[in-house]
């Protein structure tokens, strides 16, 4: 059937659109912008906060152009006195409960609110400050802080909370004047089921939701000179860092990021890549020591699928509504914890510093980071293995701080120990990204040969689709792994908390097809991670991943098992993959939550 | 586990375990138990496959579902603007005065709190206010003694008016 095109008029352009386009989705469509605020592209329409409002000819009142839908023979205007009044009216009474302490605000000049009220120069004397001055802000989080004196009330962290990752966490109590953003019974956000995954902040409008910031330690780290500080940069930070400082969304600015920090004062500039590529090796290991126990020795104990377990927003999600799946979890540590063990051991040691004076610091596209890099388990240096995760958005602040022109800045090589990489370890950055790095592997050493890929692209499971598919054929085994001859292996990719339920809900139900699960927490993988640059949407996220594929491809190694300083890692210290110095240092296990 | 949890069963078999059931199974529970417990709303998260959060965002959304304990007896003065116009101040002065609370405080024998309420449906007959369910009109501070001394003495109002 043909889809019916509907005629209107907005600001005396005629244009023909979809039936149930918004009038905002319209305006757009011709250039016309419209200021908004609780509107989200990744969200449902709210309708709330009327600061879209437009006029429709032949209504009395003005209607809030995201939650109309167009009609035909509509004249709307968008730019008339009585709409402008009441815009900034409604940025006056939005100021008016607002903490309006823009110059000390995290989010200051990254804010939607103090944009429009720019906009509309709104008078902050119109209305008097409803601002409780009594308020708290929540600092419980190892990941995230809520301060409610911020909150314009626009509900998009609800809405994200709910529909993208279907965890609820947050809820809205109350009503009216009284009506305020809280948890179950308004406890701290450590002590409810909050996966820290950070969607909430990346929506945020304002600077009510932020990570907890870490950066003044890691300075106070850097000015002591008996401190060693080592940092190491995720996969997906390198794809978004430049959108903070003056580059278009998509630029890869990875030489730039390191020379950045090397000027800023880091005594050691790694690559998270590292801890992904032997990740991969761990963690495909895994998987073939699962196959097998299954196959061969019958084993009835052993968990399939397995799941991975990098993402450690996933993992508490899975701790608190799957407590009796732990099992199908991977034991592997995520890349980050991976490399916070091995710096207080294998690094200290070939550089011959006391671990004691290794700082630490992982820079991640993430929230849940923190708190994972807090977790009491996460000791096996005999120190905490990572002393501070910061997000992209932190290590932007830094490097404006130290005045870096970071436009201009020339290209330079991670150090080294740990700071090779493969072409694997950078697509761990975007969903479906541990899935092809592992199959690039995992493949190759059960057969000999490569992927049957064209040049290794494994496309069924990239894409931003919330649940992908893919299965692959093993035959012409190798000796050693005769056992898994002519066996299917199928595979999924979820990314999103709430593609995530929906494949645990088969696993819980026995009815789970495939043998390896990737799960990110995040829209995108952690290119749309909690951490990164605000603002997020879907161009913005495939942007980020296109730059992904670009990193890979333009690696001269693209495979996790060739990285040279990883198989130096196993043959000179860590001994067998999977072994028990590997399982000391790059395992471990997880904690039953409750889900109430 | 606590007796809570058969309780809120029997409630969701009995009203469904759809999202839409879940006012009528808040609204029963605090029928007969007279607030709504942290467990009672985890139990009815649980049953209906909800989060913890949104049953208690709901629960906070209605004045009546209260979420803290109150006491046998629940006043609850009118504060339309009618009330205001007509002296609910004097009345509001009058109850704290003889229950010696203020507004959102219960007393210490848990006998009765006392709260203040949108229109309740009587603004024709201002001040008025509800002790539970049953609404008193026409108020007076005089009639305010009256009425709290017979609850107080009796722990129930005069029942003729209930019967006619």
């Amino acid at each position: 059937m043909k889809k019916q095109k509907i005629n209107i008029t907005i600001d005396g352009i005629k244009l023909a659109v979809d039936e149930q386009c918004s009038i905002l989705d319209a305006a757009k469509k011709v250039n016309i912008h419209i200021p908004t605020l609780c509107h989200h592209e990744d969200l449902c329409v709210a309708g709330n906060c009327r600061i879209c409002v437009v006029e429709v000819e032949g209504q009395r009142a003005l209607s809030a152009s995201c939650a109309t839908p167009v009609a035909e023979g509509m004249v709307i205007k968008t730019n008339t006195a009585k709409v402008r009044k009441a815009r900034k009216d409604v940025a006056a009474l939005l100021v008016a409960e607002h903490n309006t302490q823009c110059t000390t605000c995290y989010r200051s000049m990254n804010c939607e609110l103090q944009e429009i009220a720019a906009e509309y120069n709104v008078d902050n004397n119109t209305y008097i400050s409803l601002v409780d001055p009594n308020y708290t802000i929540d600092r419980s989080s190892w990941s995230i802080e809520k301060d409610d004196s911020k909150c314009i009330r626009c509900q998009r962290c609800v809405r994200t909370c709910a529909e993208l990752q279907h965890v609820n966490a947050l809820t809205v109590a109350n009503k009216g004047k009284e009506m305020k953003i809280s948890t179950f019974l308004d406890l701290p956000l450590n002590e409810v089921v909050c996966t820290n995954c950070g969607q909430c902040i990346n929506r945020c409008p304002t600077g009510a939701l932020t990570e907890r910031r870490f950066y003044d330690d890691l300075w106070d780290a850097i000015d002591d000179p008996k401190k060693h500080v080592v940092m190491n940069t995720a996969p997906s930070v390198r794809v978004a860092l430049g959108e903070m400082l003056g580059f278009p969304v998509g630029t890869r600015v990875t030489g730039k990021m390191v020379t950045a920090m090397k000027k800023i004062g880091m005594d050691s500039v790694l690559d998270t890549d590292f801890a992904a590529d032997l990740t991969i090796i761990e963690e495909g290991t895994e998987l073939l020591g699962r196959l097998k126990k299954i196959l061969v020795e019958g084993n009835k104990e052993i968990k399939l699928p397995m799941l991975t377990s990098c993402s450690p927003g996933w993992i508490k999600f899975i701790e608190h509504m799957y407590p009796n799946h732990l099992g199908h979890l991977s034991t592997c540590k995520s890349p980050q914890q991976m490399f916070g063990a091995l710096a207080k051991t294998y690094y200290a040691e070939k550089m011959g510093i006391d671990p004691a004076d290794v700082v630490s610091v992982a820079i991640m596209p993430c929230a849940a980071k923190k708190f994972e890099a807090n977790r009491p388990e996460m000791n096996s240096s005999g120190y905490q293995d990572v002393d501070a995760g910061l997000t992209t958005r932190e290590l932007g602040y830094m490097i404006r701080q130290a005045g870096v022109d970071f436009l201009h800045l020339e290209d330079s090589d991670y150090d080294s120990l740990m700071g090779e990489s493969t072409g694997a370890g950078a697509i761990f950055g975007a969903t479906g990204g541990v899935m092809e790095a592992a199959l690039r592997t995992v493949y190759e050493v059960v057969t000999g040969r490569e992927v049957p890929f064209d040049n290794l692209r494994i496309m069924p499971v990239r894409g931003t689709d919330g649940i992908k598919e893919a299965s692959i054929k093993l035959e012409n085994l190798l000796d050693e792994w005769k056992f898994l001859e002519g066996v299917e292996v199928k595979v999924a990719v979820a990314h999103g908390l709430k593609n995530a339920r929906i494949i645990m809900d088969q696993v819980e139900a026995g009815t789970s097809p495939y043998h390896f699960i990737e799960v990110m927490a995040c829209p995108g993988g952690c290119i749309g991670g909690g951490g990164q640059p605000i603002p997020t949407n879907e161009e913005i996220r495939k942007k980020r991943i296109e730059a992904i594929y670009a990193e890979d491809e333009g690696m001269p190694k693209r495979k996790s098992h060739e990285n040279t300083e990883v198989q130096k890692l196993y043959k000179e210290w860590l001994g067998d993959v999977n072994g028990h110095k590997a399982h000391e240092l790059l395992h471990t296990h997880y904690t039953k939550r409750n889900r109430y | 586990m606590n007796q809570i949890q058969p309780y809120v069963r029997s409630l969701a078999d009995k009203y469904g375990r759809e999202r839409e059931c879940l006012l009528p199974i808040l609204q029963e529970i605090v029928a007969t138990e007279h607030v709504l417990s942290q467990d009672a709303m985890v139990e009815v998260a649980r049953e209906l496959n909800l989060s913890a959060a949104e049953v208690y965002g709901t629960a906070s959304f209605y004045s009546f579902l209260n979420t803290e304990p109150y006491g046998k007896y629940v006043i609850r003065v009118c504060k339309s603007i009618v009330a205001e116009m007509k002296g609910k101040k004097e009345i509001v002065d009058k109850l704290c005065d003889i229950l010696k609370i203020k507004v959102g405080e219960t007393t210490p024998n848990g006998k009765f709190t006392l709260l203040e309420t949108n229109d309740i449906g009587w603004s024709d007959q201002e001040p008025s206010m509800l002790i539970n369910e049953k609404p008193y009109t026409y108020l007076t501070p005089e009639k305010i003694v009256q009425i709290i001394a017979e609850y107080q003495a009796n722990g129930k109002s005069n029942n003729h008016q209930q019967i006619n």
